[in-house]
């Protein structure tokens, strides 16, 4: 599903990613792990196409064609779903509206019929439930006002209703009580399948006992210097990060 | 002797002359404007002899006043006797189809969702007998009719309730009032009138009715509404659809009369030409709107959408004259390309316990400047004044300008009066998130913007809220990106 070969980004001249290698394939769960600074949001940032990153070397292929032919749009269209850290706020659009917007461009590019208003609520209810979210937070405008529990279940709400093929959330864990965080798995588990990936950014393990990766990579100064089990997220648990930076000094 | 004063002295100190200078049988003046060219008008429309008085009184005003120069806009000093002040009104062309008509305004209009009845009304393609639109404009006169409202042109108007406009033209925006409301009193063209007797909800937006017999109303529209005591009006001015105009110079003039407990809504949405991308050509429209609240618990609310003209210069007031009268503005402005807008409203309080409430919404792009213009006023006499006031600006893009001027000027120090205002610019972290979600970068600004406005376009009636919507992306489009 998504093959990363060697890649090298930049942004305003600082090289990030020293070169990431990375494979993830269909109904996989890959966790990247790293101390704060080691390049984690930016490999979030440059596989959804922010412009501020200018990719220097090395190729990504998301279902067979080149990530960096494609728009953030087309990569969205294509399946590619980025949970963002600290979710956008947009005055006076709702969740509801943005969500139609989304969701009937993406039917338009997989030549599927739009949906009309009550297509869409059906739909909508139906999702609501996976992040038992309420209708009432979707009407108001887009994050604005949210708590930070909410803009992370929001995020996950819209995960669900857009079903992409690769989901990359990006530290989801990050400002959220167990509580939360444990409806947001749930969220994620529940749109698991054979069909779909997803990569786990987070910096620490417990978002992990929630939902179980595959695989860890542990991602310092810009390589992925560590691949294991989620053993290897209880060891970093437990040692903390130090013990890398000391392995990979002279990287 | 200054030139100003010459051709003051020269036309004040004329002896009437039966010697006509103009050809009265022409479907044109010549261009230029003098006395001669007034009585011309007033002739050709059969006016009464009060009413070309009205205007020889509002012309000789008009020739004593400079053109005002304190809007910040800029343009090419406007030659006034270099425009033609009267043209009988063209009678379009007929087409057979749709085919006919330029397929780029056929494309605009199918973006703005305008049905093909109404793409064929306004292109002036021969509609179908059954919905005729003199037949559909006839019943809607009958409906008003049995009512008791009036609702004509303005030469009608002149014609078949001359005692009505006797007493209000004018009564509201005095010739003396301005520069182009002294011309616009001299040469207007034509325009509406409406008239809500007392105690009368009038059933239908005005507007329906109006852009189905949309006339030529030609450059100088004058428009007058009276609603009288617990009346109810709403009217809607204006279409999304772009209009394009030989004469460049727009001046018009509306005055609105709302009596103790009358609610008049006066919505909209103006698109004239703004001119090409490179600021080329486009309507200049310096407009002057107002309604006075002449009796207690009366309410006014304007309602705008202004995307178009080269140039807008155009501030709808209030004068809140009943006590515990209610005055309202809700404005969007976007200007794109080179566009200059300078707009906003008068509040002005007389009355005690009068409230007033503005939301200005702008919105710039590409070279264009935007300007918001306000005053709120309250006078000594009148306790207990609310206003809030908010005023927004949105930019896109780093080469257009937002402004705000806000007057406050209060004698009355138990008045409340509230100002906010804040300027925003749609951030790339915005398109970003919308991109990321499979939204296309035209789409999200539009979203954004719609989102922006959506407090004042929530105000406008259904069926053009939504046509707004997609107006304001279709002004945007290719503005970010």
């Amino acid at each position: 599903m998504l093959k990363v070969k060697n890649l090298k980004a930049s942004i305003e001249g600082k090289e990030i990613l020293k070169g990431i290698n990375l494979e993830v394939k269909p109904g996989e769960v890959h966790a990247i792990m790293g101390p704060n600074g080691s390049g984690k949001s930016t490999l979030s940032a440059v596989l959804a196409g922010r412009e501020e990153y200018s990719v220097d070397s090395g190729t990504v292929e998301f279902l067979g064609s080149d990530i960096f032919d494609l728009s953030p749009e087309e990569r969205a269209r294509e399946g590619l779903f980025l949970a963002f850290q600290y979710p956008i706020e947009i005055p006076g659009v709702s969740t509801t509206n943005f969500m139609r917007a989304a969701v009937n461009q993406i039917r338009e590019h997989r030549g599927l019929p739009k949906l009309d208003a009550v297509q869409f609520l059906k739909v909508m209810k139906e999702r609501m439930k996976i992040v038992d979210i309420d209708q009432a937070l979707l009407k108001r405008s887009l994050n604005e006002g949210f708590s930070g529990g909410e803009k992370k279940r929001n995020e996950i709400f819209q995960m669900a209703m857009l079903e992409p093929k690769l989901s990359i959330l990006d530290e989801t864990d990050s400002g959220l009580d167990i509580d939360a965080l444990k409806i947001v798995a749930n969220g994620v588990n529940t749109l698991r399948s054979a069909d779909n990936a997803t990569i786990v950014i987070t910096h620490y393990q417990r978002l992990l006992d929630f939902i179980v990766p595959d695989f860890v990579h542990v991602l310092y100064n810009g390589q992925i210097v560590k691949t294991g089990t989620k053993e290897l997220a209880y060891e970093l648990e437990e040692r903390g990060y130090d013990w890398i930076k000391a392995e990979h000094a002279n990287v | 002797m200054s030139k100003d004063a010459e051709i003051l002295d020269e036309f004040t100190s004329k002896e009437y002359e039966h010697g006509w200078s103009v050809d009265f049988e022409a479907d044109e003046a010549p261009k230029g404007l003098n006395e001669d060219i007034v009585r011309f008008i007033s002739a050709k429309k059969n006016e009464p002899e009060w009413l070309l008085e009205y205007r020889l009184k509002a012309f000789r005003h008009w020739l004593t006043l400079e053109e005002p120069n304190w809007a910040a806009v800029n343009y090419p000093k406007i030659n006034f006797q270099d425009i033609i002040y009267y043209s009988a009104p063209k009678k379009q062309k007929k087409l057979d189809s749709l085919d006919e008509v330029d397929p780029e305004l056929i494309e605009t209009f199918k973006k703005l969702g305008i049905s093909l009845d109404e793409q064929k009304r306004m292109t002036g393609v021969a509609v179908d007998a059954v919905i005729d639109s003199v037949s559909v404009a006839t019943t809607f006169k009958e409906t008003l009719g049995e009512l008791g409202i009036i609702f004509c042109s303005f030469s009608e108007a002149v014609k078949d309730h001359p005692e009505l406009i006797k007493k209000y033209l004018g009564s509201v925006v005095p010739y003396t009032d301005n520069y182009y409301a002294a011309l616009n009193s001299a040469v207007f063209s034509d325009g509406s009138f409406g008239y809500i007797p007392k105690g009368v909800h009038c059933p239908m937006e005005l507007s329906t009715y109006f852009r189905i017999n949309a006339a030529n109303t030609g450059q100088f529209e004058r428009t007058l509404i009276v609603a009288e005591a617990g009346s109810y009006v709403s009217y809607l001015e204006g279409c999304t659809a772009p209009q394009r105009d030989e004469n460049q110079l727009h001046a018009a003039i509306v005055e609105i009369i709302v009596e103790a407990d009358a609610e008049v809504k006066y919505s909209t949405v103006q698109n004239w030409y703004p001119g090409d991308k490179n600021g080329k050509g486009g309507i200049y429209n310096f407009v002057t709107k107002r309604g006075i609240c002449n009796g207690d618990h009366a309410k006014l609310s304007w309602t705008q959408v202004e995307t178009g003209s080269a140039i807008t210069w155009k501030y709808p007031s209030c004068i809140l004259k009943g006590d515990y009268s209610v005055g309202e503005f809700y404005s969007v402005a976007v200007t794109n390309n080179f566009q200059q807008a300078d707009t906003g409203t008068k509040m002005i309080h007389i009355g005690k316990g009068t409230k007033s409430r503005i939301v200005s919404k702008g919105i710039s792009a590409g070279h264009s400047q935007n300007s918001y213009r306000g005053l709120v006023q309250v006078h000594k006499r009148a306790e207990n004044v609310r206003n809030f006031s908010q005023c927004d600006s949105l930019l896109l893009g780093d080469k257009c300008g937002a402004h705000t001027f806000p007057y406050i000027e209060v004698d009355n120090s138990s008045a409340q009066v509230e100002h906010e205002a804040t300027t925003s610019k749609i951030g790339e972290d915005q398109i970003f998130y919308c991109n990321q979600r499979g939204i296309g970068t035209e789409e999200a600004v539009a979203l954004i913007v719609n989102g922006y406005a959506k407090e004042v376009l929530n105000k406008l009636p259904m069926e053009f809220a939504v046509e707004a919507q997609k107006l304001l992306a279709l002004t945007l489009e290719g503005s970010v990106g």
